[in-house]
């Protein structure tokens, strides 16, 4: 059944399965696209508005609140923002327990995204909880894996949903070997799970389709790393920049069917960010296990259908969880939890690769240690302009579609890119509009 | 009630403490099977229901459109339980509120024309009535857990409303305040969170905002003992429960007796 020249309108209130609240609106004109506008209503809360004149030691537990499913990464990205305006560098073991605590919101994140949010698209059912009615096992394993992410966040940082002991300059606390030791017992056991899980991923039917060629792609990069905490920006198109670069070449801008901010390149192009990106630009550097898995189940740095996301996160997964067993299993407590920072007026960049994407953060401190002025970009925000795109080009291919099996895809593909619109404002209700 | 019908409702805040549900891995699927969730965004369900037996809300109201919505959850709410801070009292978006948010969304916003907003960040108690609550930014899955099997068992929640301090003890953890002279709120703070930043030899920082009796001049003398400014403290208690009364009443009494005292230094 299809409506090549027919006036249509269909209307979805509530895109469900995404993290936060927005709509989708497209209009169809004359059997054409006319428009795709992502809708974000979740109300602003202007965090970089009450950041100020707040101390240089809160934003890591005040950026967290921004959101309850990465607040790792507003950590992670806000202590390296605020020890780079006070000159200060993390001992080596402070740095390998937060990619520790970073690999755990990795797992936790990347595996309710696939067997919750995003699995029973792939397999027609409205819901992970439905889709446990037929596919009960799998969906055992991903909360048992699930469950081993949290542990991990856990362990290093006392709390799964906003972690308290994470502070400028470290850790209140450090884990104990022993700790340690019945973490590692886990993470086996949870490698194994995520190789399952991967190849399960795989075997899902994929819709065909490939971003346009004109996307750049954006991640962070590390000279040995697979990126949670780089230390270069680079890109398809060749860029390569450090942190305190990122405003020269990435903007922001206010569009008025959203409250979350749009980003764009200083040319004006829309970019993508998150675990495509990721994996286009450093492949080369995944886990031993992950990277002859990601092989053997076909996926290789060329890949640019943004519905293999899926799989590209169950092999993020994997490599989490390998990162994760090896730090584990080397453990010894560091001498000291943190190194004492002192503030000073000056100001600081942090960044790094949240589940969704990058995450940079700014701050400018004033001499009596207060925040002066607090700049956060997070990836929902970024990649807003990129997904409108790459709708576009999909629904243009797609329009001999009725209105059910059209909106099915454009939810799908919207769920492709985890969007997390508690961060991006700081949800999704479907409309098209067919005239 | 037999598998009472549930939705799961969101308003301004970071999902944090709806996911504390999906975090309950080992629980998830039985909760799924004893619980009929109609509506719950986040994971999928979202039948609009004109009446559904148990109602969580999450977030807290910050546009006139939400002023609106709540006034609609309740009709539809036979209980209804705020999940988290945010919910109960403001959550850390409160902090707008008695300062110009026209400045703040210049701040964010270029234009801030487009954008729709409330001057304060409220509590869903101070436009509807609230039957139960949860504290906690974010919520502790174990109160969660224990609320749930409550309302199916028709009992009140076991939520109690002591301090943080007898957590500690309960933990056998000691004083970080009395033994350590660090900086810590659990005396004045709800409980709920087993008392989890001693534990990692951090003070607490009121996650769980005030406790049922508040003694903030006893706290404050043993802050200043321990060598914290009154900046500091004013910092801490505006913070995740800046708007909840006891904590707001706290600040101004501490912002009264730091001036006193300057007074009487003169």
């Amino acid at each position: 059944m299809t409506h090549d020249r027919a006036p249509r309108r269909f209307q979805v209130e509530a895109l469900t399965r995404v993290e936060g609240e927005g709509g989708l609106v497209v209009e169809v004109r004359d059997g054409e696209l006319a428009d795709v506008r992502l809708r974000i209503f979740e109300p602003p809360r202007f965090f970089e508005g009450f950041l100020r004149g707040r101390s240089y030691t809160e934003p890591p537990d005040i950026t967290a609140r921004i959101c309850g499913i990465c607040p790792v990464a507003y950590q992670m990205s806000a202590c390296q923002a605020i020890e780079a305006a006070c000159g200060v560098e993390v001992d080596d073991g402070i740095r390998t327990l937060r990619h520790l605590l970073y690999c755990g919101e990795w797992i936790e994140s990347h595996v309710l995204h696939i067997h919750l949010l995003h699995a029973p698209d792939f397999l027609g059912y409205p819901s992970g909880i439905a889709m446990a009615a037929d596919h009960r096992a799998e969906v055992e394993r991903g909360l048992a894996l699930k469950k081993i992410g949290n542990r991990i966040v856990e362990v290093v940082g006392g709390r799964a949903v906003h972690p308290v002991s994470v502070r400028v300059g470290g850790f209140y606390n450090v884990p104990t070997a022993t700790a340690m030791r019945d973490l590692a017992i886990d993470l086996r056991d949870a490698l194994a799970m995520a190789v399952d899980v991967a190849r399960w991923v795989a075997a899902f039917p994929t819709p065909d389709h490939r971003l346009p060629d004109d996307m750049p792609l954006v991640a962070l990069r590390h000279p040995t790393e697979y990126p949670m905490l780089g230390e270069r920006l680079v890109s398809t198109t060749g860029l390569d920049i450090g942190v305190d670069e990122f405003p020269d070449h990435f903007i922001e801008e206010q569009v008025e069917h959203s409250t979350a901010l749009h980003g764009t390149t200083s040319a004006g192009d829309r970019y993508l960010v998150g675990p495509l990106a990721r994996f286009a630009l450093n492949a080369d550097h995944l886990a031993p296990r992950a990277a002859t898995l990601a092989a053997e189940l076909g996926l290789d740095a060329a890949e640019r259908n943004p519905f293999r996301s899926i799989l590209v996160r169950a092999i993020e997964t994997v490599h989490a969880c390998e990162v994760a067993l090896g730090i584990a299993e080397a453990y010894t407590p560091p001498e000291r939890s943190a190194v004492p920072v002192a503030s000073r007026a000056a100001a600081g960049s942090g960044w790094s690769e949240a589940p969704r994407g990058l995450l940079w953060h700014r701050y400018e401190l004033a001499a009596d240690g207060r925040i002066a002025a607090a700049r956060i970009v997070p990836p929902t925000s970024q990649n807003q302009p990129a997904i409108e795109h790459d709708l576009a080009h999909l629904i243009g291919h797609s329009l001999h579609l009725d209105d059910d099996d059209l909106e099915a895809v454009c939810e799908q593909a919207v769920r492709n890119y985890d969007p997390c619109i508690s961060c991006a404002t700081h949800f999704l209700d479907l409309r098209v509009i067919r005239s | 009630m037999t598998r009472p019908t549930v939705a799961v409702w969101k308003f301004a805040s970071c999902d944090g403490c709806q996911l504390t549900l999906l975090d309950c891995e080992d629980e998830l699927l039985a909760i799924a099977a004893a619980l009929d969730l109609r509506l719950f965004l986040e994971a999928g369900p979202d039948e609009l229901l004109d009446h559904y037996d148990i109602s969580l809300v999450e977030g807290s109201i910050t546009t006139p459109g939400d002023v609106e919505r709540i006034a609609d959850v309740r009709t539809r709410s036979e209980v209804l339980v705020t999940i988290g801070a945010c919910a109960t009292a403001g959550g850390i978006q409160a902090l707008r509120n008695g300062s110009s948010v026209a400045d703040y969304c210049a701040t964010v916003y270029a234009r801030p024309e487009w954008i729709e907003t409330l001057a304060t960040s409220t509590p869903i108690a101070d436009h509807v009535r609230v039957d139960h609550e949860l504290r906690g930014c974010p919520i502790s899955k174990q109160q969660l857990l224990d609320t749930v099997t409550a309302l199916l068992a028709r009992r009140r929640p076991p939520i109690t409303t002591h301090s943080v301090c007898i957590e500690c003890k309960q933990a056998s953890t000691p004083c970080l305040l009395v033994a350590e002279g660090i900086a810590c709120l659990g005396p004045i703070t709800h409980a709920g969170c087993a008392a989890l930043c001693p534990s990692v030899h951090r003070g607490c920082f009121g996650c769980f905002g005030p406790a049922e009796t508040v003694n903030i001049d006893a706290l404050h003398t043993a802050w200043t003992a321990a060598g914290v400014s009154d900046d500091d403290l004013l910092r801490t208690l505006q913070t995740f429960n800046v708007a909840a009364p006891s904590f707001s009443d706290a600040a101004d009494h501490v912002v009264e007796r730091s001036s006193s005292e300057n007074e009487a230094r003169r």
